[in-house]
């Protein structure tokens, strides 16, 4: 319902409505009932609703943000927490000391116990609220990051105390606080190793489901599901398991699975968090109102909202001056607020409090109501206000003025340029364990875990799109010449082009949507009468205006704005990937004209037509593939040896075949995705030239490549270039999806053919 | 290798002519990114290195600053030149003009210098002025493909008039950099690993 309103839900985070919700349920189910029939049972919460959750955020992590800044979150989430739960209890101890709680039935362990369970920051809450603040994604990452983690922390904590509380506060040992300390190492670290073997099954089972797509989901679900009994049985921390799980299977079983059951997982996961997360916060709203557990203790409660918030700033704060120490990416002010103020406590904080034995704790009930109430300030109230409070922050820190024309247009080149030169510099992604671990990924886990033609299509997949944008760019560049004028009638569905879902390995898809590609692929040159006629009517102020409008809508965003990572209600981010694929469009097209205006008009004996295929955007970009370098006995390069070799060959003439030096089609470099740093060293052989080469070399090239599709060209070159095979071992190879390498040779043998 | 160690031991606040004034710690880190980034380590990098990178195919003014590494038309950058560009985008320093010395050529992430390298991205043919066609060009990189070519020319008329003060139809750097006075370049063009 709330979902239908936006307008609602960006003011007041949708747990709050949530829990405003189960209030009034809870209020009608207590005035017909006069007693809470319905209660948020740790037994339903911790079993039922938690695990979808925990799960979905596990599946969906960025992983790459996620272990880079892993040391983070690791610091926020056990230190923090730690900080947290003991200045919390200390002072609240404190306080009931100096009497100003009036006579209560606890002691010290009792007020650790509950520092413990409260000083938790709960994912659940956290998701749903930075939901609606689009934070940026460093600072995302890190406090869920921190949400997740540590629940370690928090169930530790809470057993240890618990059972300090049951053996009696006089019982306590130093022996028994060791033990405490070392069983929070078991815990944490067992419950990711359960996690992690779990995730291993997962994938493995899922390498060989081949004939039975249908249950593909249910595994999943059920193993994962199995992840989180079994470390719940085995004592150990449940919410690591599952989300250390979902971390690390994402990728194998993405790739192993079919395309439906891949969208079922998703769409499914996406409902049962969705779903867990709604029935949460209603029960929380629901559970509220039982006047049986409500006792009030002002100083109490209130001491403990002010307690959390304050050590909880000043944990923040000092912990992030340690930080930046070591940190590449400083974390600012605005970060650090918004980390103390997002420290949001939910729901497990109450079903862990309602886990408290009455008779241990005596004061229980003040206990849960003291949590209620906390959670819902923090959900309620720091929910509302962190949105504006960040907008308020950013806006302090820039002036207010309505930018100028100009400003908007320089201010947007800058974030662009800046983004370029952050790439450049390597700011986001190098790193030396990074690449060793995909590295080891590659050469032994995806062996093991993923399915063979998923290994092998995995190049492909992502390479794929790549082809299309070049095959695009070619037979753009070959119409435009061919038509004399760029008069393509830009579709007016482009909204309705298939975007290419890069993630399917079936050539067809890519088939078909070429054509839209083309279609959509249309330069700046539109004949749009309609707005010309605008345009010369309108006067000079909304001219302004319009002009205004128009860059403001139609500016590329930078990557920083654009990258949502994620969220708990959307899937996929389309927008960004129509504007990716435009700009890319370009930007090949660009190198290929500036590559065929520079050599155009060189005699060549041999034209081996080479296109770069760039790497899109996301994945760590270490491989490099070599230059092709084409033998330097060739007169006709003057160009120097480490330029890649462009003999672009006029693709009309490819067309038109009547230059018999051409050399066979249009080979693709493939460059092996977010690989390894090995293929570059030697990078991968051109298999059409393969005969010659040593063999060593070709296996890495995937050997589905069906030979005789490379005969062809391989023919062709060697006749027109005698001598050479030697010297193409450096080019880099190509080919991926068969099909569409089909129809370049197509191209080449059949005069007839156009474009597709 | 030998180029870093020689840098190295060059003392930290060299004049700018010398060697780019970056710190010591971040050129460490640069040179190992130009090394990943060389490809056949050559010791330089040319252009298909930096076309590597991936994301660099998605923003629209990508190849131009990839252009920007090579000046004058060479076809290779070694560290030192490599670094000279991102020093631009060095964090500028709050220590006052104390320690400047201002016989030494301002720094090269002085605000002016960096809307310098901003305005050499523009201007193409380095005449010192933004033409209108080359406002145009940019604008036609940064803008999706529903704009129109009409469109595209208006705005880039009024972002030249606006700019334009002695009305001979270009943007000369001073009047660039005048139209930008307000706005935090120190902040927009600085990366802060390169401290």
């Amino acid at each position: 319902v709330f979902h239908l309103s936006h307008k609602v839900t960006s003011v007041v985070p949708e747990s709050a409505l949530l829990i405003v919700l189960g209030l009034a349920l809870g209020g009608i189910v207590w005035a017909a009932d006069h007693s809470a029939s319905f209660t948020l049972t740790p037994t339903l919460f911790f079993f039922y609703l938690l695990p979808p959750i925990v799960l979905d955020a596990g599946y969906f992590m960025p992983n790459r943000l996620f272990f880079g800044n892993l040391g983070t979150i690791l610091l926020y989430a056990v230190i923090g927490t730690v900080w947290n739960a003991a200045t919390t209890g200390l002072s609240l101890y404190g306080v009931f000391l100096s009497g100003a709680m009036g006579d209560l039935n606890t002691g010290l362990l009792d007020f650790l116990l509950f520092g413990s369970l409260i000083a938790a920051v709960d994912p659940v809450a956290v998701l749903a609220v930075f939901e609606e603040v689009h934070v940026n994604e460093v600072l995302f990452i890190i406090v869920f990051g921190e949400s997740l983690l540590n629940d370690a922390v928090t169930v530790v904590l809470y057993n240890v105390f618990e059972s300090f509380v049951t053996l009696g506060g006089d019982n306590v040992t130093g022996v028994d606080c060791v033990k405490g300390i070392v069983s929070f190492f078991v815990v944490s670290l067992g419950g990711t190793l359960v996690g992690v073997i779990f995730a291993f099954l997962l994938s493995l089972v899922t390498r060989f489901t081949k004939h039975v797509r249908i249950i593909e989901p249910g595994f999943v679900f059920v193993i994962s599901y199995l992840s989180y009994l079994t470390s719940e049985m085995l004592s150990l921390s449940a919410i690591l398991a599952i989300t250390f799980c979902g971390i690390c299977c994402q990728k194998y079983v993405t790739a192993n699975i079919s395309e439906q059951s891949a969208t079922t997982v998703r769409y499914t996961m996406k409902m049962l968090a969705s779903g867990a997360e709604t029935i949460i916060f209603m029960f929380l709203g629901i559970s509220a109102v039982d006047p049986l557990i409500w006792t009030w203790n002002t100083a109490f409660v209130l001491l403990t909202l002010v307690f959390i918030s304050v050590y909880r700033a000043i944990g923040v704060v000092l912990q992030t001056w340690v930080l930046n120490r070591y940190r590449m990416v400083q974390l600012e002010i605005i970060d650090q607020v918004v980390m103390s103020y997002g420290g949001l406590r939910g729901a497990v904080a109450y079903a862990l409090v309602v886990l408290l034995d009455k008779n241990k704790v005596k004061e229980k009930n003040l206990f849960v109501s003291t949590t209620i109430i906390v959670v819902f300030f923090t959900v309620i109230f720091q929910g509302l206000t962190i949105k504006p409070l960040v907008q308020w922050l950013k806006v302090k820190r820039s002036e207010h003025r309505e930018p100028k024309l100009n400003e908007k247009l320089h201010g947007r080149a800058f974030d662009h340029i800046l983004s370029a030169i952050e790439d450049i510099s390597g700011q986001i992604g190098h790193n030396y364990l990074r690449d060793k671990w995909s590295n080891f990924d590659r050469k032994f886990l995806s062996k093991v875990l993923m399915r063979r033609s998923a290994q092998k299509s995995r190049d492909r997949i992502l390479n794929v799109f790549h082809e299309l944008n070049l095959k695009d760019a070619i037979s753009y560049v070959a119409e435009g010449e061919r038509r004399g004028s760029l008069a393509f009638i830009r579709s007016p569905s482009t909204d309705n082009i298939v975007n290419v879902d890069f993630s399917t390995p079936r050539p067809s898809t890519v088939e078909a949507s070429v054509s839209y590609l083309l279609r959509e692929n249309v330069s700046a040159v539109c004949l749009d009468m309609q707005s010309l006629e605008q345009r010369r009517r309108s006067i000079r102020d909304t001219e302004d205006m319009v002009t205004h409008h128009t860059l403001q809508q139609y500016l590329y965003k930078p990557r920083q704005e654009y990258k949502h990572l994620y969220s708990r209600h959307e899937l996929t981010p389309s927008e960004d990937e129509k504007q990716d694929k435009e700009i890319f469009h370009r930007t090949m097209r660009k190198r290929l004209e500036s590559f065929k205006s520079a050599k155009l008009g060189i005699n060549q004996n041999k034209k081996a037509a080479k296109l770069y295929k760039r790497e899109r955007g996301q994945k760590p970009r270490n491989s490099s593939v070599p230059n092709g370098k084409l033998p330097v006995e060739n007169p006709v390069h003057n160009f120097t040896i480490e330029e890649r070799d462009l003999e672009f060959s006029d693709p009309e003439e490819m067309h038109i075949y009547q230059v018999e030096e051409m050399t066979g089609g249009i080979e693709f470099l493939a460059k092996v995705p977010q690989d390894t740093a090995i293929d570059s060293t030697a990078g991968i052989d051109n298999p059409v030239f393969s005969p010659d080469e040593d063999l060593g070399v070709l296996s890495r090239v995937p050997p589905w490549l069906s030979p005789e599709e490379t005969v062809v060209p391989s023919q062709r070159a060697r006749v027109q270039i005698p001598g050479s095979p030697g010297n193409f071992r450096r080019l880099t190879p190509i080919r991926l999806s068969t099909k569409s390498a089909d129809s370049f040779l197509l191209a080449d043998g059949d005069p007839e053919s156009t474009h597709m | 290798q030998g180029a870093l160690s020689s840098c190295l031991r060059k003392p930290r606040r060299d004049p700018p002519s010398f060697f780019p004034a970056v710190s010591q710690a971040s050129l460490v880190r640069l040179h190992h990114r130009f090394r990943a980034l060389d490809s056949n380590k050559k010791g330089y990098l040319c252009r298909m290195d930096l076309q590597q990178i991936g994301a660099l195919a998605v923003n629209p003014l990508g190849d131009r600053i990839i252009d920007s590494f090579f000046p004058d038309g060479s076809h290779s950058v070694d560290f030192r030149g490599f670094a000279r560009v991102l020093a631009h985008f060095r964090p500028v320093e709050d220590e006052g003009t104390g320690t400047w010395d201002p016989e030494e050529p301002e720094p090269l992430n002085s605000r002016m210098n960096k809307l310098r390298f901003a305005f050499q991205l523009y201007d193409l043919d380095r005449d010192g002025k933004i033409s209108r066609h080359e406002m145009l060009q940019v604008l036609r990189l940064m803008v999706g493909v529903q704009v129109t070519e009409e469109q595209l020319e208006s705005i880039a008329d009024r972002t030249v008039q606006e700019a334009d003060e002695d009305g001979d139809g270009a943007v000369s750097f001073l009047e660039f950099a005048k139209t930008l006075e307000k706005m935090n370049i120190e902040q927009k063009m600085s990366i802060r690993i390169l401290k």
